[in-house]
C-alpha cells in the first residue's frame, strides 16, 4: 500500500507518472495531493498512463500516485436501488451534503450509507456448507425489492457463526466460515467486485419471455426478450430519451437501472423528480423503488463517463444474480464511445473510423454479451439482464461508426425517424427500418399468453404498412384520387394503424401504458374493420360511402377511451363496426 | 507566495508557446505573458510535462520573441472578480472592462471553468417565459432555465430574433430581477452595435453585462469569452438571485477557435477537422444553464449560430442540438417570402415545454392544440410536393383547404412584426382561428370539447 508514483506529465484527463514500479495494469489509484481518483490504462517500463475521473486542474508534475491495489470496483449491497450515483458510484446525494450545488474535486464519498441498519433475516447456520452465489440473508431493501445477501463468487466453505437476525449496518460481518483451503471468512451485507470484470453465472438459457414494455409499436410490433439487447438510434429531437423514460417507467423488469450517459443535466432531474410520484402497474408502488440512476451528465468528467457505463452494468449483474430480471437503460453508447474516442486522441493511438480507436467494436460487443437470461450459482434461480442502448448518430445518419457496430451486436433495431418526430407521431419509431430478431422466439410465448391470433394480426399489419409505403410513392406523384378504391383502403386502414395503434401518448393517463391484451384487441378491430369493409370494396361501393368519419374517429381514439381493465368495450365497438357496414351496404342497395 | 519569472521561450506557434525549465506549474493555471515591449497579456497552461509546459496565449502572439519575452505562472487558474457593479459594464472577452469605467473589484475570485451542477442539486425547469413571439410561445416555449439555441444562416435575421426576446421576455411574476449577459464571440462591428443600441432603445441597458469578442480580436479569446459570461451568470443568477438571460453569439464561429487551437496543437481530428472532444467542451458551456433546488435565480441560455451552408447536419448545429434542449430553426425560404421570424416550426421543438405549458402554466388547450398545428403543418408540406407535381387545381377539395391552412398559418401566426408582442392568449387564439381553416373532422390531436369550445370562434 505504500507504493508511490510521481506525476511527469499533464494533459486534461490524461496523465503519465514515473516511479511506478508494483502497480498494476487498470488499478484504481488516487492521483495528486487533491487525491483525485484514476484508472492505470497504460503500463511501460516505469511510466504509467493513468486516466483520471476529474478535473485535473491545478496539478503540477512532481506531485504524487497512490496505489490501491485493487481494480476501480463498484460496492454491491443494500441501498443501491432507489438511490443517484455518479459515473463511478459516488452517490450524488452525499456529494451535495458535502460540497454543494456544484460538484467539486476530491470529494471521497462511500457509495453505500455506512450508517444506516438493515433489518436482515439470516438463511443459513453454522455447519451449513456455502457455495458461490448461495443466499445467506435477507432483508427488504425496499417495500418491493428483496435484496438477498449471496457469498461472493469464488468463495465456498462451511459456515462456522452467524449473527441472529436483526438489524445490521453493511460494515458488520454476519456470517463468518472457513473456506476450502481453511482459511477463515467473513460476509458483509455488501461485496466488491470489479467494474470492468462480467460476473459469473452457472449457464446461460435460452430466450423465451419477452419484455413487455406498454408501448405498442415494441410490444406488437418489434418485441424485446428479458434477456435481450435493443438499440435505439435517432438524430437530436427524434425522442430518444424519451423513449428511454418510458421503457424505465412501464417495463415489466424487477429491477431498471438507468445510466445517464454524457447527457442533459435537466433530464436525469426529470427522472428524480417524475418517478417517485408514478405508479408502477404491477405493484402499486412507486416506480423508485425499483429504479437505481447512475448520471454522469455531458458536463462530468468525460472518463467517468466511459466508466459508468460499466458501473451500470456490475450493479445490474449484481441483482440479475439474484433471481430478478434486470432492464439497463443506457442513454447513450454513443457519449461513451466518444468519451473511448477522447481518452484514445489523448493517448496519441492510431485512430480507426472518424477518429474511433480500433477496438471500438470489441468493447461494445464487450458490453452488449453482459445481457442474457441466465441460471445463477448457488441455489440455481432465474435471472436475466436486458440491455437497451441509445444511440446518437452524428447528423441522424445511421452509416456512422457507432450506429454499424452496435446493430452487429444487437438483436433489436428501434430505429426513430426524424421525419416522424417533426410530424409529431411519437414514438417516432420507424416500422419500415426497425426489427427485431427474437419475434420468432417470443412467438410461442405471445401465442400462448396472451392470444392465439397475436401473430396473425401483427404480420397482417406488418404486410399494410409495407403496402402503403409503396403506394404513397405512386400518391406522391400523381394524388390519393386516382388510385382504386381498394388501394385507397388500405391507405386508410394504414392511418387507422400509425393513428390509431402506433401512436401514443406518454403524458395521457390511459394511453401511456398498455397491457398486451388491450394492444391484442386494437389491432384486432382495425384488421376487423378491414376484413368488413373489403367485400364492400369488391360490391363496387365507394369508398367514400364506406369511410364514416365518426366510427373511424372513435377508432383512433380508442386508445384513449378503453382503459386497460376495460376491454369488454372493444366488443362494442366491434358491433358497431359491423353494424355501420351492413347499414352501409343496404343503403347502398337502396 | 512570490511567482517566479522565466525569460525566454522554446518555440511559438500561432497562439500557443512552449515555456522550458518550469517548475511547480499546474495544469490549467494562469499566465501572464510580457511582450519586449513590456504588454502584459494573458494565457493559460494547456499540457505540461516535467519542465515544460505548453501555454495558449488569449490576446495572440505577435509581436513576441523566443528571448525577450517573459513569462510568468500565477499558481491559480483564471479567475474573474465580480460584483453587482458589473450590470450595465461593457468588458473584452476575458473580462477586462472596455468601456473607460473602473476595474471590477471584490473580495471572492470565480474560477471560469465553473464546477458542474449536480443533478441532485438540478430543480427541473417549469415556468415559462413569455416572448411575445407567437412561433416560440406557441409551438416551442422558452423555459426559465432552458438552453434553447438559434440555428441560423449567414444573412438570415437571427440577430434582431435574438434582441426582440431579450426586450419582450417576461417572467410569470413581474417583481423578480431579470438581466441579460451578453456574450459576443467573432461577431461583426456592426453587430454588435445592433445588439447594444437595441438594449439602450428599450432601456435595458443598465441590466445588461456585455463581453465582447468580436471578429478582429484574437480568435483564442472566443474560448475564453463564453466561460467568462456565464461565471458572470452563474454569480447573478446563484448568488444574487437574478433570472438571467445568456445571449452567445455566434457558436460557430467559438467552434472554430476551438479547432484552430486543436489543429495546432496536433490532436487527431474527428469531423470536419473539429476536435473529438467539441461535444463535452460544447456541454460544459451549455450545461451551465438551469436552476438550483433552494436558490431564487435562474439562467437560460440563448445561443446563436449560423450553420455553414445552412447546413443542420454539421458538427456544430448536431453537437449542439444533442446537449440543448431544443431549438429554434430559422430558413431561408421563409426569410425570402418576407415573413419575420422566418421559424421554420417542422425542425424546430422545445423539449421542456411539455412541463410548462397547459393548465396552471399557459391554458388547458395549449399542448392539444400546438400538437395540432404541428401535424397538420407537417401534412401541408406534402400537399405542397404533391400540388408541384400534379398543380393545385388537381388537388382534392380538401388539400386546397390545407394549402390555405399552410398560407394562413405562415402569415397570420408565423409573421409578425418586430415591436408586435402578443400574449399567451393572442397566441392561442390566433392558432385555433387558422387551424379553423381546415374541417373539424381532420383534427386528430384536439378534445371535442377544446373544438366545441375554440373552433372558428
Amino acid at each position: 500500500m505504500a507504493k508511490e508514483g510521481r506525476i511527469i506529465y499533464i494533459n486534461g484527463p490524461v496523465v503519465r507518472a514515473d516511479q511506478m514500479e508494483g502497480f498494476l495494469m487498470q488499478e484504481l489509484v488516487y492521483v495528486g495531493e487533491a487525491k483525485l481518483i484514476g484508472e492505470i490504462i497504460e503500463l511501460a517500463g516505469d511510466t504509467a498512463t493513468i486516466q483520471v475521473y476529474e478535473e485535473t486542474t491545478g496539478m503540477t508534475p512532481g506531485e504524487p500516485v497512490y496505489s490501491t491495489g485493487s481494480p476501480l470496483s463498484v460496492e454491491l449491497g443494500p441501498g443501491i436501488i432507489g438511490n443517484i450515483f455518479d459515473g463511478i458510484q459516488r452517490p450524488l446525494a452525499e456529494i451535495k451534503e458535502r460540497t454543494g450545488a456544484f460538484i467539486e474535486r476530491g470529494v471521497a464519498v462511500t457509495p453505500l450509507d455506512r450508517e444506516k441498519e438493515w433489518d436482515i433475516e439470516i438463511k443459513v447456520k453454522a455447519g451449513d456448507r456455502v457455495e458461490p452465489g448461495q443466499v445467506v440473508a435477507e432483508l427488504a431493501e425496499t417495500s418491493v425489492i428483496r435484496h438477498r445477501v449471496m457469498v461472493p463468487p469464488g468463495l465456498s466453505g462451511e459456515v462456522k457463526l452467524v449473527v441472529p437476525d436483526g438489524r445490521y449496518s453493511v460494515e458488520q460481518e454476519i456470517v463468518h466460515l472457513v473456506d476450502d483451503s481453511g482459511q477463515e471468512k467473513v460476509i458483509k451485507l455488501y461485496q466488491e467486485w470489479p467494474v470492468r470484470e462480467p460476473r459469473p453465472y452457472r449457464e446461460r438459457l435460452s430466450i423465451t419471455k419477452p419484455l413487455l414494455t406498454g408501448q405498442r409499436v415494441f410490444d406488437t410490433f418489434f418485441p424485446l426478450a428479458k434477456g435481450g439487447t435493443a438499440a435505439i438510434p435517432g438524430g437530436f429531437g427524434a425522442g430518444k430519451t424519451m423513449t428511454q423514460h418510458q421503457l424505465a417507467k412501464w417495463s415489466d423488469a424487477d429491477i431498471i437501472v438507468y445510466v445517464g450517459c454524457g447527457e442533459r443535466g435537466n433530464e436525469m432531474t426529470d427522472v428524480l423528480e417524475e418517478f417517485p410520484e408514478l405508479e408502477d402497474p404491477r405493484t402499486g408502488k412507486s416506480m423508485m423503488e425499483r429504479t437505481v440512476l447512475i448520471a454522469n451528465t455531458s458536463n462530468m468528467p468525460v472518463a467517468a463517463r466511459e466508466a459508468s457505463i460499466y458501473t451500470g452494468i456490475t450493479i445490474a449483474e449484481y441483482y440479475r444474480d439474484m433471481g430478478y430480471s434486470v432492464a439497463l437503460m443506457a442513454d447513450s453508447t454513443s457519449r461513451w464511445a466518444e468519451a473511448l474516442r477522447e481518452i484514445s486522441g489523448r493517448l496519441e493511438e492510431m485512430p480507426a473510423e472518424e477518429g474511433f480507436p480500433a477496438y471500438l467494436p470489441t468493447r461494445l460487443a464487450e458490453f452488449y454479451e453482459r445481457a442474457g437470461y441466465i441460471k445463477t450459482l448457488g441455489q440455481e434461480r432465474e435471472g436475466s439482464i436486458s440491455l437497451i442502448g441509445a444511440v446518437s448518430p452524428p447528423g441522424g445518419d445511421f452509416s456512422e461508426p457507432v450506429t454499424q457496430n452496435t446493430k452487429r451486436f444487437v438483436r433489436c433495431f428501434w430505429a426513430l425517424d426524424k421525419s416522424l418526430a417533426s410530424a409529431r407521431h411519437f414514438p417516432a419509431v420507424s416500422w419500415l427500418e426497425s426489427y427485431s430478431e427474437y419475434l420468432g422466439e417470443l412467438a410461442d410465448w405471445l401465442q400462448e399468453n396472451i392470444n392465439e391470433e397475436w401473430l396473425e394480426h401483427r404480420n397482417w399489419a406488418m404486410r399494410i404498412l409495407k403496402e402503403e409505403d409503396r403506394l404513397q410513392e405512386i400518391v406522391k406523384l400523381v394524388g390519393e384520387d386516382v388510385l382504386p378504391d381498394n388501394q385507397r383502403l388500405i391507405l386508410e386502414v394504414a392511418r387507422l394503424i400509425k393513428v390509431g395503434f402506433l401512436q401514443q401518448n406518454a403524458f395521457s393517463e390511459v394511453d401511456r401504458y398498455a397491457t398486451p391484451e388491450k394492444q391484442y384487441w386494437m389491432l384486432k378491430i382495425i384488421h376487423f374493420l378491414y376484413e368488413q369493409a373489403l367485400p364492400l370494396i369488391r360490391e363496387n361501393i365507394p369508398i367514400s360511402r364506406i369511410k364514416d368519419n365518426e366510427l373511424f374517429s372513435e377508432i383512433i381514439k380508442m386508445k384513449e377511451k378503453i382503459a386497460n381493465d376495460e376491454l369488454e368495450k372493444f366488443k362494442d365497438l366491434m358491433t358497431r363496426i359491423e353494424e355501420h357496414f351492413n347499414a352501409v351496404r343496404a343503403n347502398y342497395q337502396d | 507566495m512570490l511567482n517566479k519569472e522565466y525569460r525566454g521561450l522554446a518555440e511559438i506557434n500561432g497562439p500557443l508557446i512552449v515555456v522550458e525549465g518550469i517548475e511547480g506549474v499546474g495544469f490549467d493555471e494562469l499566465v501572464e505573458v510580457i511582450t519586449p515591449n513590456n504588454q502584459r497579456r494573458k494565457g493559460r497552461v494547456l499540457q505540461i510535462s516535467e519542465d515544460k509546459a505548453i501555454v495558449q496565449v488569449f490576446e495572440g502572439t505577435s509581436g513576441l520573441s523566443i528571448n525577450q519575452t517573459r513569462v510568468k505562472f500565477l499558481n491559480h487558474p483564471m479567475e474573474l472578480s465580480l460584483s453587482r457593479d458589473i450590470l450595465g459594464r461593457v468588458f473584452n472577452g476575458v473580462g477586462e472592462p472596455i468601456d473607460g469605467g473602473d476595474e471590477i473589484f471584490s473580495s471572492r475570485k470565480y474560477n471560469i471553468n465553473g464546477n458542474p451542477i449536480n443533478p441532485y442539486a438540478r430543480k427541473y425547469p417549469r415556468n415559462y417565459i413569455q416572448t411575445g413571439i407567437s412561433a416560440i410561445d406557441g409551438l416551442m416555449t422558452l423555459i426559465r432555465g432552458q438552453k434553447l439555441p438559434i440555428f441560423s444562416g449567414n444573412g438570415l435575421p437571427h440577430n434582431r430574433l435574438a434582441a426582440q426576446i431579450a426586450r419582450q421576455a417576461r417572467l410569470g411574476n413581474g417583481d423578480e430581477e431579470f438581466a441579460v449577459v451578453f456574450v459576443a464571440m467573432g461577431i461583426k462591428h456592426d453587430d454588435a452595435d445592433f445588439f447594444i443600441r437595441s438594449f439602450e432603445e428599450s432601456g435595458v441597458l443598465q441590466n445588461v453585462v456585455i463581453y465582447l469578442n468580436l471578429a478582429d480580436d484574437p480568435a483564442v479569446e472566443r474560448i475564453i469569452a463564453p466561460r467568462v459570461g456565464l461565471t458572470a451568470a452563474e454569480y447573478l443568477a446563484f448568488e444574487l438571485g437574478m433570472h438571467i438571460l445568456v445571449i452567445m453569439t455566434d457558436m460557430t464561429n467559438y467552434s472554430e477557435a476551438l479547432r484552430e487551437l486543436s489543429s495546432r496543437r496536433g490532436e487527431v481530428p474527428s469531423r470536419k477537422g473539429y476536435p473529438g472532444y467539441l461535444y463535452s467542451d460544447l456541454a460544459s458551456l451549455y450545461e451551465r444553464a438551469g436552476m438550483i433546488k433552494g436558490r431564487p435565480g435562474s439562467i437560460t441560455q440563448l445561443p446563436i449560430l449560423t450553420m455553414p451552408n445552412d447546413d443542420i447536419t454539421h458538427p456544430v448545429p448536431d453537437l449542439t442540438g444533442y446537449i440543448t434542449e431544443g431549438q429554434i430553426v430559422l430558413e431561408r425560404e421563409l426569410d425570402q417570402r418576407g415573413i419575420y421570424p422566418p421559424i421554420n416550426i417542422l425542425p424546430s421543438l422545445s423539449r421542456l415545454m411539455k412541463d410548462g405549458i397547459g393548465e396552471g402554466y399557459t391554458r388547458a388547450d395549449h399542448p392539444n392544440i400546438s400538437s395540432q398545428l404541428y401535424a397538420s403543418y407537417s401534412y401541408v408540406q406534402d400537399v405542397k410536393a404533391l400540388a408541384s407535381v400534379i398543380g393545385e387545381d388537381e388537388l382534392s377539395e380538401l388539400d386546397q383547404t390545407y394549402l390555405e391552412f399552410g398560407r394562413q398559418f405562415e402569415e397570420k401566426f408565423l409573421g409578425q412584426g418586430n415591436d408586435e408582442n402578443r400574449d399567451i392568449e393572442q397566441t392561442l387564439d390566433l392558432a385555433w382561428e387558422v387551424i379553423s381553416t381546415i374541417p373539424a373532422t381532420e383534427l386528430d390531436r384536439v378534445s371535442e370539447e377544446e373544438i366545441e369550445r375554440y373552433y372558428r370562434k
